[in-house]
């Protein structure tokens, strides 16, 4: 049933949505604070060569990255090898060019599965309360009482080491820092005025789910989801190096340090320069996304929104 | 609600979440497309030998009874079944690896509070200067660097090239041991070249173990303090002129600290999980090592039994937290939910 003055409600409700406004309104200012942070800048340049690399890397590497050479073995960096070569003559740093495509493929795969999973999960629980919450709770509560690199080996075990099982395991331990994060955002939005509005007007849950809460939740979804990045990608490096991840000849740069480990002391570049990629990746998306959460911190944003606001309009009046 | 009252409440929530956890392990178990039985009995095992083992694990039957039958071993005779690869009581594999691991998650521990939280503060007081920089890089690489490639580097580092310090195991000194742990056994005995032995394998493990988690608690503490300088009651505090010493220590650090307490359970968890990583490398006598063994020969009641202690342990670290946070912050009990 219509309320009448549901004209003026409905006014007064935009008025309350507009002023705590989610970052979906405002992308361009996100990204004018991002622009200007340099360490964000260096991040996002470093994760962007990274998926180029992980993309293309493989019709860049000058050798075969898979098979033996074994003349060439234990060779020291040098001008035709710049990262020198391991125990089978292989090339490193064709190897490892033609590796980044794993790295960034656990990351993106595990995150694809792992974020819809934890956000449903917890939007639920946050939006209907009661039993339904306090049971996706004691799940997700049971999930982080393990260390996560632990259950992930179980599962990967349980499934049978191969670098696709390495990721749906770490998927099945990574969605419970989600769903709580959601939850806990949702329960917080839950009780705004706006969505009390909606209520009012009679919104469906779905419709607040979709249009106040999960909005809301975007941007420490973003923040955590870029740190994440890098931190998948340590795992499943780590369930490698463990043995349960990628299996040889892939040269997934978690499986190279572990494979160049007994040959520490003759060639130590065969782990040196893998493990050093990891953290140069890791890097990157940690600056990225220290950038991302400063760029959303509502204080820095107000007080960029002037020079930001003063830019568009000078550029659009000198179109 | 009282103190006393909340502690007790909370531990009383413990009981289902660990219920949980077993049920969860004992369904990763049940559902592995690989037979255990086969994978203990070794390769060249008779159909008959491997059925003996299925029967004594009770593996053929249905998963609630193997869990019932499991709960009340533990429950009735704090029994947690024999090892098929050991073929010793994984209660015994368990106390006599549960020292190590705890020693070095807990120097680990010590290590980066004492570093990770006096360095984010004085990052947050001399922000954008070269000692803000300079802990800030730390945090970073700290946060950044793959423990396992970390522990490799540092070992190539201190033991081969430069001989500083051991790179496997833990002292070798015969001396009586009372609690398991090293470092006190030492002292107990009076015997300070064992003490340095023990410190001295102790130092690549624990500072590999600890780089992780001191970046992450400089980050936060620094993040934290930086927002409770600008509040208002530390601004007040200033003009009315109290010395600088007091507003930082008795205003702003107290409640600065609040969010780097609050990840230390979770830290300590993932330190106990970074153990298994760690152990493999350093030849750290420890219950890590025997997980990641466990995990890898299917040894399902090792398995089970090592999981059942960490988790209660992550579980007892998150519950210490709470109380900790609840004696600072009275709010969190009288609302009775956090959110």
């Amino acid at each position: 049933m219509r309320i009448p003055g549901a004209a003026l409600f409905s006014s007064r409700y935009r008025l309350l949505q507009k002023r705590l406004h989610p970052i979906t309104k405002e992308w361009g200012l996100t990204f004018y604070v991002l622009r200007h942070s340099k360490l964000a800048v260096i991040g996002g340049f470093i994760a962007l060569a990274f998926i180029i690399i992980a993309l293309f890397g493989s019709l860049f590497a000058p050798y075969d990255p898979i098979s033996a050479n074994i003349q060439d073995r234990f060779q020291p960096p040098s001008a035709s090898h710049p990262l020198g070569t391991d125990t089978m003559g292989r090339d490193v740093m064709s190897r490892m060019l033609a590796g980044a495509q794993h790295s960034i493929k656990a990351g993106l795969i595990v995150l694809a599965i792992a974020v819809p999973l934890g956000v449903l999960l917890g939007g639920i629980a946050g939006l209907f309360g009661g039993w339904v919450d306090e049971v996706i709770m004691r799940i997700t509560d049971m999930f982080l009482a393990f260390p996560s690199l632990v259950l992930a080996m179980a599962f990967s075990a349980a499934l049978g080491p191969s670098l696709f099982n390495a990721m749906i395991a770490l998927s099945i331990v990574w969605w419970p820092m989600y769903a709580r994060l959601v939850r806990g955002q949702a329960l917080a939005v839950r009780e705004t005025s706006y969505v009390e509005a909606a209520r009012s007007r009679g919104a469906s849950n779905f419709h607040i789910m979709f249009k106040h809460i999960l909005p809301n939740c975007l941007s420490p979804i973003l923040v955590t989801l870029t740190l994440d990045m890098g931190w998948v990608i340590t795992a499943a490096a780590s369930l490698s190096f463990l043995g349960f991840g990628a299996q040889p000849p892939i040269p997934e740069w978690g499986r190279m340090v572990s494979d160049g480990r007994i040959y520490m002391l003759r060639a130590w570049w065969m782990s040196v320069f893998p493990g050093l990629g990891i953290m140069f990746v890791v890097l990157g998306f940690n600056l990225l996304g220290d950038g991302i959460r400063d760029s959303l911190d509502p204080k820095l944003r107000r007080l960029t929104e002037v020079t930001w606001k003063r830019e568009k309009t000078s550029s659009s009046s000198t179109d | 609600m009282k103190l006393s009252t909340y502690i007790l409440r909370r531990a009383a929530m413990l009981v289902p979440v660990l219920l949980g956890v077993l049920v969860l392990i004992f369904v990763i178990a049940y559902v592995i497309p690989a037979d255990p039985a086969r994978a203990w009995a070794g390769p060249r095992a008779r159909a008959e030998q491997v059925e003996a083992l299925r029967e004594r694990y009770h593996l053929d039957d249905p998963l609630h009874i193997q869990i019932y039958t499991y709960l009340k071993n533990v429950i009735l005779h704090f029994d947690l079944g024999v090892s098929p690869t050991t073929g010793r009581p994984v209660r015994d594999d368990l106390k006599a690896f549960f020292p190590a691991t705890f020693e070095l998650a807990l120097c680990a521990f010590l290590l980066a509070i004492a570093l990770g939280i006096p360095l984010g503060v004085i990052s947050a007081l001399r922000r954008n200067r070269a000692a803000d920089h300079f802990s800030r890089v730390v945090a970073l690489t700290g946060v950044s660097t793959p423990l396992f490639w970390l522990a490799l580097v540092l070992q190539f580092l201190f033991y081969f090239k430069l001989g500083w310090l051991p790179a496997m195991g833990r002292s070798t000194i015969e001396i009586t041991r009372y609690t398991g742990f090293m470092l006190i056994d030492s002292v107990l005995n009076w015997n300070w070249s064992a003490f340095g032995d023990a410190a001295i394998h102790m130092i690549l493990p624990a500072a590999t173990l600890a780089f992780y988690s001191m970046g992450y608690l400089v980050r936060i503490t620094r993040g934290s303090m930086l927002e409770v300088l600008e509040a208002e009651y530390v601004v007040t505090a200033k003009a009315k002129g109290l010395p600088r010493r007091v507003v930082i220590y008795r205003h702003a650090l107290k409640n600065a600290i609040i969010p780097p307490l609050t990840v230390l359970g979770v830290e300590f968890g993932w330190l106990l999980g970074g153990t298994v990583l760690l152990e493999a490398i350093f030849a750290w006598p420890g219950m890590g090592r025997y997980a990641a063994g466990s995990i890898v020969m299917v040894d399902l009641p090792a398995v089970v039994g090592y999981t059942l202690i960490v988790a209660l342990i992550m579980l007892l670290c998150n519950l210490v937290v709470d109380i900790m946070y609840s004696v600072i912050d009275p709010r969190i009990r009288v609302g009775g939910k956090r959110r």
